[in-house]
């Protein structure tokens, strides 16, 4: 498909709050929308997000349990298999839409053009099979190689990702690494068919501190050499800080901030960022003071609350005009140039309260 | 919905209820303080059995011979990589565990063998948080069950009744009183901590042993129960022993921080002096490996150290200071000589030959310390090894001197010595280890495992 | 490995000599505590024409008039060295491994039994490759098919062969198969050696039957497996690496639910051997079970302690054999 075809298939979706620079990204998204059709009633664990990622860039992607952050990347890699499962929205990886396309043909792209690593390597490492058998089968699958060839092809992913004695290696069971060795194999098998696309799903939530650092060295290290686009899922900012260049926050679903990294520390514009930054304690200062938690609990996504999905949690729901933040759902709107957010709030008042109540606090 | 009015209910519950026993922590002076609980030279070892006949052939040495105190009042932090021994330490000071050698004494009286009847009554003083919400709460009883359960299995019967105590707690915790007939699947992961809470607070507990009480939960959660707990502390006058791994969230939490590392606590310092200026080497990397939230500080990677390779087995650790195989100021000493936890500083105890901000422990050393880091700065780790090896018959004199004399003699000498050392860096780079973050750390792995 | 191995070993012969000990107590010695004599066990080995003499020589030849534990001795020392047994004017001698000398039908009881054991085991044998391959293809596609047509009938069918009795099954099996329309003129046991299609053949309806009942459990079994397993993470992992779902279904799926239901099967496969009473009665099959149910019947002790002995050992056996099977599929379990 060419470039312009993608762009004029492209187009009709820029007016669902799409960032400006569509045409050079190498996924976007839009409007994605996953509901899953329970006992209980429906669950929209998406409910109409749309981002974009450019080769060599990373995205962060931040929420709570629940947010749909981690639905979200499923549905880019077309796992989100459940058979009561509704997709709808749009995901063009590399110029071609996965949304409508043949499942098979999507299955082909999973491992080869689109990765993806998940939390925790000891459950997402098959049990029974070494971890040299399965890199060499997630490499056979889309390469027409012989065991052998795979096997070097392996052993070579696992030295570049900087597991010791890699030949020897190969031929451990999944439960025979460490945490971070680990989390290193799932690495070099998702990257053992150089995909173009990396999905992290909170890769270093299950890890300690110190191999964290580790990891996240090497996907920021194996990203320069690949030219790849990542997407970082996780729920701590300071892993965002430290390797997003766009941040994508998620709340009930819904994409409630966007923009680039800078600029959603700097100059956050959703009272529920705001939350997230004043409720983590912060290893570089002295907060001698409470922290300043978001009251309440995540919402259900079977019953989202009604207009600003985090209105009930919002300290400054009473603020707009009127009943708005109770009855209507406010649209991402541009705050400038890539940064977007979803809020009632007018812009004076958002920066007042960022600028004068916020910021200082934390 | 009960959380939403978490912190009238405190204040509610704080105006009628909590009978305030101490003001609120003040940060230094709790040297002054009276000990609650002292542990000498706390052991753990999990015996591995092996072969036909079921010997010992080894053990997991999960807490290796620890000391430290908790005054009244305070909140002793507890960090460290999983596989450290800090739950297992947590599970032995509360007699969850019988420790292998070593004594407990709290309030003065030694309860390291006491009786699981003698305990009994012990149990209403000590009381355990647990980090799963999920997991630490019996889902087929109600939550008006599980909070009145330690009056049960105490035999005590509180004033007003056990539903009207329970009620007290549920409020006291933030949670609605009414809800004394619900079970826990019907509430939320922060919600089922709080009840956590409630069941360890409803003997009126003296000391609160917490592991990773906040870790299993969302970030906007977490920060509600960080809260709790700092309130109820400050209401009820509660000392806390809190286990984490989270070192911000110990950072927030603690008036003194123990720092684990292989069964041993390396460094056990007030909050401040461990932050701003830590001494030991592994709880500086410790430090430097949190993310900070500050995407202007990336960039600034000058300032981290990245930790070579994992973590070695308890089962055998290595010799001398257990950090040496991945610390990068380890000289032939540190293979050698365990380092004592010794007060360098007012408040800071470090066990280190050779302390980060403070005069080197083990001067003779730093002659061998200078010149490995430069040969591993220019050539790499198995020049390091060799140059280190090379100046063994050094070492082994260095290795029989007390590391706390040489200390004292020697402490001139030593200033001089890291003077050396730091002109022997990089000129740009401010902190002397940065040189342990080379580009190619990764494959350097595969020296160490 | 090895000295794991040596253990359990050593742990089940200890055990057996436990089953066997017991089970001698049960037969030989709570009669007696019961209060009967050494003379009159005797008599019962007699029959009708019961003369003192007579009785008097049994007692003495079984070694009635001993303490117990020196019978008990006696009976292990006959199992590895043979034993002799003077009966009126004959002595015969049983040889190792002696399980007995039935007085009631005058045979030593180890050629009766080796007569019967294969018997068994074709039963027990058969049966599991079916109830294997039906079972665990049932349970596989009603997982995957969870809360479609496809799972709900053949749950009911799985609930149906659960409930229902082999004593049940087997004879509308036998009523319509042999009796009806007579496809099967006999099952009859034929042994493998000797012709192996006659083998199958004739043991195919007993196998079903057998099957029938056991396929159910196992679908059942397989299907909660398959649905834990279908949800695990690696199975995500296997889909994000671009497999196809069938590899994903049966390499990474079936390969981790089958490694429960092997160490399922080991215990059942051992048990079978020993107490397919009914179905061996149903088919009049000469097996162990059929075999045990005589002897109970006619009170010959001997027989009943060999076939409660041969019975123990399968089931032993197989715990052992599953036991270290389990370090061979699943790599995690290594015994040291």
């Amino acid at each position: 498909m060419s470039k312009l075809e993608k762009a004029a298939l492209g187009e009709p979706a820029t007016d669902v709050a799409a960032p400006s620079d569509a045409q050079d990204a190498f996924l976007s998204v839009r409007d994605l929308r996953i509901h899953f059709n329970t006992d209980d009633g429906l669950v929209k664990s998406v409910d109409g997000v749309s981002f974009d990622v450019r080769r060599g860039q990373t995205l962060g992607i931040v929420g709570e349990s629940g947010s749909g952050k981690s639905v979200t990347s499923l549905g880019v890699m077309g796992l989100h298999r459940a058979a009561n499962a509704t997709v709808s929205g749009e995901v063009w990886l590399d110029g071609q839409e996965l949304i409508g396309a043949d499942p098979d043909e999507v299955r082909r792209l999973r491992g080869r053009k689109m990765a993806m690593i998940f939390q925790d390597p000891l459950s997402a490492m098959h049990p029974y099979y070494k971890v040299g058998t399965q890199i060499v089968e997630a490499y056979r699958v889309h390469n027409k190689v012989s065991k052998k060839v795979a096997r070097t092809r392996a052993i070579e992913m696992l030295d570049r990702v900087g597991i010791p004695e890699p030949a020897k290696r190969i031929d451990g069971y999944p439960h025979e690494f460490s945490g971070g060795m680990r989390q290193r194999a799932m690495i070099a098998m998702a990257l053992v068919n150089n995909p173009e696309l990396l999905i992290a799903d909170e890769p270093t939530t299950a890890l300690d501190v110190t191999v964290q650092a580790q990891i996240l060295d090497l996907i920021r290290d194996l990203q320069k050499e690949f030219g790849s686009a990542v997407i970082m899922i996780t729920h701590d900012l300071g892993v965002v800080a430290e390797i997003a260049d766009d941040v994508l926050v998620m709340y009930g679903g819904r994409c409630v901030e966007r923009g680039p990294v800078g600029e959603i520390f700097d100059q956050p514009q959703h009272p529920y960022t705001w939350g997230l930054l004043g409720s983590m304690p912060r290893i570089d200062r002295d907060t001698a003071d409470r922290l300043i938690p978001v009251k309440g609990s995540p919402p259900s996504l079977i019953n989202v609350p009604s207009g600003c999905a985090f209105h009930p949690r919002c300290p400054y729901a009473d603020l707009p005009k009127g009943n708005v933040t109770r009855t209507v759902r406010p649209e991402l709107e541009q705050v400038e140039g890539g940064h977007w957010s979803a809020c009632h709030l007018s812009a004076e008042d958002r920066t007042r309260i960022w600028t004068e109540e916020i910021a200082p606090k934390l | 919905m009960s959380e939403t009015n978490k912190t009238d209910a405190v204040e509610d519950a704080a105006g009628k209820a909590a009978i305030p026993q101490q003001a609120s922590a003040p940060e230094g002076g709790s040297a002054e303080r009276e000990v609650l609980l002292r542990v000498t030279g706390l052991t753990k070892h999990f015996p591995i059995k092996k072969g036909l006949l079921q010997r010992q052939v080894g053990a997991v040495k999960a807490v290796d011979g620890i000391d430290f105190e908790v005054r009244k009042g305070e909140t002793l932090g507890v960090v460290g990589e999983s596989g450290c021994g800090k739950s297992t330490m947590g599970r032995v000071i509360t007699r969850l565990q019988d420790p292998t050698s070593g004594t407990i004494e709290f309030e003065g009286r030694d309860i390291t063998r006491l009786s699981t009847g003698k305990m009994r009554p012990m149990r209403r003083d000590v009381q355990m948080i647990f980090q799963d919400p999920y997991g630490s709460l019996n889902p087929r009883h109600t939550i008006g069950s599980i909070v009145s359960a330690p009056f049960r299995l105490q035999g005590v019967e509180p004033e007003g009744g056990v539903k009207k105590e329970v009620q007290r707690l549920l409020e006291l915790v933030g949670l609605n009183p009414e809800h004394y007939n619900r079970y826990p699947h019907e509430f939320s992961g922060g919600q089922r901590q709080r009840i956590g809470i409630a069941r360890a607070l409803a003997l009126k507990p003296k000391l609160v042993v917490a592991d990773e009480p906040v870790s299993a939960l969302d970030v906007s959660i977490q920060a509600q129960v960080v809260n709790l707990m700092d309130d109820l502390q400050e209401e009820l006058g509660l000392t806390y022993v809190i286990i984490a791994h989270d070192l911000s969230v110990v950072r927030h939490v603690s008036d003194r921080i123990a720092v684990m590392y292989l069964g041993k606590i390396v460094e056990l310092a007030d909050r401040n002096s461990l932050y701003e200026a830590p001494m030991h080497p592994y709880t500086k990397a410790l430090m430097s490996a949190v993310p900070v939230p500050d995407p202007k500080r990336r960039g600034t990677k000058s300032e981290r150290i990245l930790l070579r390779g994992d973590v070695p087995s308890p089962i055998a650790p290595p010799s001398g200071c257990r950090f040496h195989t991945r610390c990068w100021k380890a000289t032939e000493i540190c293979k050698t000589t365990e380092p004592q936890l010794l007060e360098l500083k007012p408040g800071q105890r470090v066990a280190c030959h050779h302390p980060e901000n403070f005069a080197d422990q083990a001067p003779q050393d730093t002659v061998l310390l200078t010149a490995a880091k430069e040969a591993s700065e220019l050539v790499g780790e198995a020049v390091l090894e060799e140059s280190a090896e090379t100046s063994a018959a050094v070492a082994a004199e260095v290795a029989a001197a007390e590391p706390a004399e040489a200390a004292e003699e020697a402490s001139v000498e030593a200033e001089v010595s890291e003077a050396e050392l730091e002109t022997a860096e990089e000129p740009e780079s401010e902190e002397p280890e940065a040189t342990a973050e080379a580009p190619e750390t990764d494959s350097q792995e595969s020296t160490d495992k | 490995m090895a000295a794991y191995i040596i253990r359990r070993v050593f742990g089940a012969l200890v055990l057996l000599l436990v089953v066997s000990a017991v089970t001698f107590a049960i037969f030989f010695l709570v009669p007696r505590l019961g209060g009967q004599t050494a003379t009159q066990l005797a008599t019962q080995y007699v029959g009708k024409d019961a003369n003192p003499e007579s009785i008097a020589a049994i007692k003495k030849n079984l070694g009635f008039d001993q303490p117990i534990y020196i019978q008990y001795w006696d009976y292990i020392k006959g199992l590895f060295v043979g034993a002799d047994y003077k009966f009126g004017p004959d002595a015969t001698h049983c040889s190792a491994p002696c399980f007995g000398y039935s007085f009631k039908s005058h045979v030593e009881v180890w050629p009766q039994l080796t007569q019967r054991i294969p018997v068994s085991f074709s039963l027990a044998v058969g049966a599991a490759v079916i109830w294997l391959i039906f079972g665990v293809t049932t349970g596989v596609i009603s997982a995957l098919r969870k809360g479609k047509p496809v799972d709900r009938i053949s749950m009911f069918i799985a609930l149906a062969g659960v409930s229902l009795p082999i004593f049940f099954t087997g004879q509308i099996i036998n009523v319509l198969f042999i009796y009806q329309w007579p496809i099967w003129d006999s099952t009859d046991y034929v042994p493998f050696t000797q012709n192996p299609g006659e083998w199958a053949w004739h043991l195919f309806l007993p196998w079903v039957s057998l099957a029938f009942l056991f396929s159910a459990t196992y679908a059942r079994l397989t299907r909660a497996g398959m649905l834990e397993t279908m949800s695990e993470d690696y199975i995500r992992t296997a889909r994000a690496k671009g497999l196809r779902e069938s590899t994903v279904v049966v390499k990474h799926g079936l390969r981790a639910t089958l490694t429960p239901i092997v160490t399922i099967f080991g215990i059942d496969f051992g048990t079978l051997i020993g107490t397919a009473v009914l179905t061996e009665t149903v088919f009049s099959l000469q097996g162990i079970g059929a075999y045990s149910i005589q002897a109970i019947r006619d009170n010959d002790l001997p027989i009943v302690m060999a076939v409660t002995l041969v019975a123990a050992f399968f089931i032993v056996f197989s715990n052992l054999v599953v036991d270290l099977v389990y370090a061979a599929i699943d790599p995690r379990v290594r015994y040291s």
